[in-house]
């Protein structure tokens, strides 16, 4: 296969164009030693059909080519994506455009950015948000580099249950020796805001809403115990809860990040997933990332523009508030598409419908005994406690044609016997019916 | 003249209003016939150019409704605590799917793009997106994986990022590979962590400044500031590495020096081998950023010189540019820095793949999953595609593009460096500034073309600089209507400047104020509705 239209005439008049007698003649910087004179170990070229027969019996190698329901979640969601929207984002205006350099020509995608813009710090209750950020651990990354500039201190404290992985990456990014983890009290599964400890080298203290486990700790009590110690408070919320909880902008936050990928963009183990990133308005000038803001054009129409660049690591090289240069433009499109067609009252009742059918699976699980791992609430996913480790009851009801849920062993080792659970609101009672029967095999 | 009048008025027609000549061409005229002699109003009228969706909002609508609930209902209000719950649902749009679809569709119109035109910014490798890569990443088996699920339950998954891996320290000539960064200033930051630990395991804690070239990405400084290093830039002498500067600034604390190949003059640095040799003799680390490797594949392999590199799939790779993202910056290392990559990786024995646990001399996680595992489905379909032929075809024909284009610009616009380019070169705008032309003009006027215009001012070296990057899959007659509208405009800029520092004349905005979008900060519909 090839994507370059050029005929062996075509290419002598250019080779004659410019002087040169054969294409080497161009290479004048290039040293010989350098040059590769072997043809590339890579496996021979693959016609259409071929590639498409050869990744095809990849990806039917996975379970989700069958689509056996799934019951996973911790961070990414199997939600509903309504089939209007793939038609409208994978348009060529959207997918082959890149970054609006050029204004008058990318009104489409600035517009865009700024209804994702407008939308995230709706649901977040927060002022303003930028353009979106890689992914949940990167916002969570950027927010604590944002508390670090503006409080001039170093320490990030974790409140309890935060995603394992966005904590790794604080320690990655931040330096491991920086992030103190508070632990969640083990029969709450939620953190005690009293035992936070900060003290003046504290930046800021994250939490997440709902936690890992998908419990509910008190975001304002953590709030308050951050902010009377000079912190900033951030917290890391799930966009499709926020439909139904308190905004975290309403609790004390002043960043609230997240992961975007449960509005309307595929799991795709994982990436290209969505960051979104949302504050309060003092605070923009140490965002990370694209900002979208409105402007006018030299008529008087109104037009958007990439804005407050100075921040930026093209302008600002090392003085810059980030190394960030792209958003997750198509993800972030994809998000804003699925709030569109859901709207308002849509996305309440995708909220409602995974609350309700995780408390149903919750209640089906107790009535053979197996209990939540903690005693408080949880709103779309669940922690329970099995009788063996998660992992073998994972494998077990894998056989059965369930994705069961997600390993505690992800969050801790001592938490292997926990399984975590989110029935979204495509799992039907059926499905739910069958977990619960695969899930007491499992258990034996 | 005062700049109100320059602009033409949507009542009375453009051609009165507009100074010299020739009227505005309609978009698109790149593609088929010369510019019509008619003036061509904006497609719409003044003021909004499409409602924002809070103003397409009508309370009532509704778009994709929900199966009812068909399990037994919990009473919200008493399973959470009334903190909790949300008083107000979020003021989101209320509007049907019909509404909804031509909202995006006519906001898509506004947007050029490069199926529909050439889109030469250079450093951006804005090559064509084959089309079934896209359909690949998006079968139900891979979009639907989930990165927790058991490792039984992914293995397609989990193979096509091990053979990606695998291929792409083939063609880079390094000895492995991490997915992991999301995309190219996650890499080069993943880059600096991985010399810090390497530097930490050999004791040498004491290099701590990293080696910029005046002309690097500014993404490079910014990644070495995000470790806690410091950046020393070290000057460039005609457009290239200058030795002598590079060994009065290695030391040992210098722990990398980071280098562009071809740097962002679109030039390869002769002297790279010789550079290496200073840089390895000082004990430091030299890191290759890879933005313009469609230069070299297939030609040089980095990992005979370099010891690490980034690469970035959506301009290399030809994975859509998705209007600013997601990309994916791979990074390839020398054995010496294996030890310490982002985990967990990948790992296979025998038919089996599964995820091994983190080194304890891993630099960490760097992405919540395994990286942008959809960008990479399609940088495998590409390679598998291309075959080594290929492969190699894409260095070749973007080099000849470039100097071909390059040969066609140079006189009417001044060529600051003469000799052979590779995949891209730099031309600057600083001799049209005497008749009252800059670059931005230059830029702004090519969009009324149907033509993206090339990467501006950057590098920051080259005075009013036109970076332009044709790459391989842009055609000879392409090529050449791009050049023709290149050079209309240099005569334009001399003959009638008006026409182009009012450019541009056709797009659906004209000009926008970017000075005011700072000062009134309107970055919500909330804001933008106060006034």
């Amino acid at each position: 296969m090839s994507y370059v239209g050029r005929s062996e005439g075509e290419r002598a008049t250019m080779l004659a164009a410019v002087g040169a007698a054969r294409f080497e003649d161009l290479l004048v910087d290039v040293p010989d030693v350098l040059r590769v004179h072997e043809p590339l170990d890579v496996p021979p070229a693959a016609s259409e059909l071929e590639l498409r027969a050869e990744v095809g019996a990849l990806a039917a190698k996975n379970d989700a080519a069958r689509e056996v329901p799934s019951f996973l979640g911790g961070g990414l969601y199997d939600q509903y994506i309504p089939s209007a929207l793939p038609r409208v984002a994978l348009r060529s205006e959207f997918m082959t455009a890149y970054t609006p350099y050029q204004p008058e020509v990318a009104q489409g995608t600035l517009q865009v950015i700024f209804e994702f813009q407008s939308m995230i710090a709706e649901l977040t209750g927060m002022d303003v948000a930028n353009a979106s950020l890689y992914d949940g651990a990167s916002a969570v990354v950027e927010a604590g580099y944002l508390a670090r500039n503006q409080t001039g201190r170093k320490g990030v404290v974790v409140a309890g249950a935060l995603h394992p992985h966005y904590e790794q990456a604080l320690g990655t990014f931040l330096g491991k020796e920086h992030v103190r983890h508070v632990a969640h009290a083990p029969t709450s599964g939620v953190v005690d805001p009293g035992s936070l400890k900060l003290d003046k080298d504290t930046a800021c203290v994250v939490a997440q809403y709902p936690n890992f486990f998908g419990g509910l700790d008190d975001l304002q009590a953590l709030a308050d115990a951050a902010h009377a110690a000079g912190a900033l408070f951030v917290v890391a919320a799930d966009p499709i809860a926020l439909a139904i909880l308190m905004p975290p902008g309403m609790l004390g936050a002043d960043v609230c990040v997240g992961e975007a990928q449960p509005l309307g963009a595929p799991v795709s183990l994982g990436g290209p997933v969505c960051g979104f990133f949302a504050g309060k308005k003092e605070f923009v000038r140490r965002f990370p990332g694209r900002i979208v803001g409105e402007t006018v054009d030299g008529h008087g129409r109104r037009g958007f523009v990439l804005t407050l660049q100075t921040r930026e690591q093209h302008i600002r090289r090392e003085k810059a508030t980030s190394n960030i240069c792209t958003n997750q433009g198509l993800i972030a499109l994809m998000n804003t598409i699925y709030l569109a067609l859901l709207g308002k009252q849509g996305l309440v009742d995708v909220a409602t419908l995974c609350f309700q059918k995780t408390h149903h699976a919750a209640a089906l699980a107790l009535a053979q005994g197996i209990r939540p791992a903690f005693d408080g609430p949880f709103v779309r996913e669940v922690a329970l406690r099995l009788p063996v480790p998660a992992a073998q009851a994972i494998r077990k009801a894998r056989v059965h044609g369930v994705l069961l849920g997600v390993d505690g062993a992800v969050f801790a080792e001592e938490t292997k016997d926990v399984l975590l659970v989110a029935a979204t609101e495509k799992r039907t009672l059926q499905d739910i019916e069958s977990w619960a029967k695969a899930l007491a095999e499992a258990v034996k | 003249m005062t700049p109100e009048t320059e602009i033409p008025s949507v009542q009375s027609g453009a051609a009165q209003a507009r100074p010299g000549k020739d009227a505005p061409p309609p978009p698109g005229a790149l593609a088929g016939l010369p510019p019509p002699a008619a003036p061509v109003l904006p497609p719409v009228p003044a003021g909004i150019v499409e409602p924002l969706l809070s103003e397409l909002s009508v309370p009532g609508h509704r778009g994709v409704r929900l199966p009812a609930c068909d399990v037994p209902e919990t009473d919200m209000r008493q399973a959470l605590p009334a903190w909790a719950i949300r008083q107000e649902p979020a003021a989101l749009p209320e509007m049907s799917e019909p509404e909804v679809i031509r909202h995006f569709t006519r906001l898509s119109t506004l947007n050029h793009h490069l199926d529909k035109g050439i889109y030469p910014l250079g450093s951006c490798t804005m090559k064509h997106n084959p089309k079934i890569n896209d359909e690949l990443a998006f079968l139900p088996g891979m979009a639907g994986a989930h990165p927790l699920a058991p490792v039984e339950s992914i293995q397609g998954a989990l193979e096509i990022v091990h053979r990606l891996e695998g291929m792409l320290a083939k063609i880079t000539g390094f000895d492995a590979v991490t997915l992991m960064p999301a995309a190219g200033a996650q890499g080069e930051f993943t880059g600096m962590l991985l010399a810090r630990a390497y530097y930490a395991s050999i004791g040498e804690t004491n290099r701590t400044k990293v080696l910029v070239p005046d002309s690097a990405h500014g993404t490079n400084p910014a990644s070495v500031h995000a470790v806690g290093w410091s950046v020393v830039e070290i000057k460039s002498k005609e457009g290239h590495l200058d030795l002598a500067v590079l060994k009065a600034a290695l030391g040992p604390d210098v722990a990398a020096v980071m280098v562009t190949q071809p740097s962002t003059l679109g030039m390869f640095e002769p002297q790279i081998q010789e550079a290496a040799d200073l840089i390895h003799a000082a004990g430091a680390q030299l890191y290759l950023d890879g933005a313009n490797f469609n230069a070299l594949v297939g030609l040089v392999q980095p990992g005979k010189v370099f010891d690490l590199m980034h690469l970035n799939l959506h301009k290399t790779f030809s994975t859509p540019h998705g209007g600013g993202g997601p990309g994916a910056g791979p990074v390839a290392v020398k054995a010496h820095l294996e030890p310490f990559l982002p985990g967990p990786r990948v790992r296979r024995s025998g038919d089996v793949f599964d995820l091994e646990p983190t080194r304890k001399e891993s630099v960490g996680r760097v992405h919540s999953f395994l990286g942008n595992f959809g960008v990479l489905v399609r940088a495998y379909c590409y390679i598998r595609s291309l075959g080594p032929d290929g492969l190699a075809e894409i260095s070749r024909e973007a080099i000849l593009n470039a100097n071909y284009l390059m040969r066609k610009l140079a006189g009417p616009y001044d060529l600051p460096f003469d000799r052979p380019c590779m995949h891209e070169f730099v031309l600057s705008g600083r001799n049209l500034r005497k008749h009252g032309v800059r670059t931005t003009d230059v830029a702004k006027r090519l969009l009324d073309f149907g033509v993206h215009a090339p990467t501006v001012y950057f590098p920051l070296i080259v005075e009013e600089a036109i970076m332009i990057e044709p790459t391989e899959t842009e055609t000879l007659r392409t090529l050449d209507l791009f050049a023709d509208v290149m050079l209309r405009i240099a005569r334009e800029a001399r003959e009638e400047p008006g026409t182009v520092t009012g450019a541009p004349w056709t797009t659906p905005v004209s000009r926008l104020d970017e000075g005011r979008a700072a000062r009134e900060l309107k970055l919500t519909w909330k804001a933008s509705a106060k006034t």
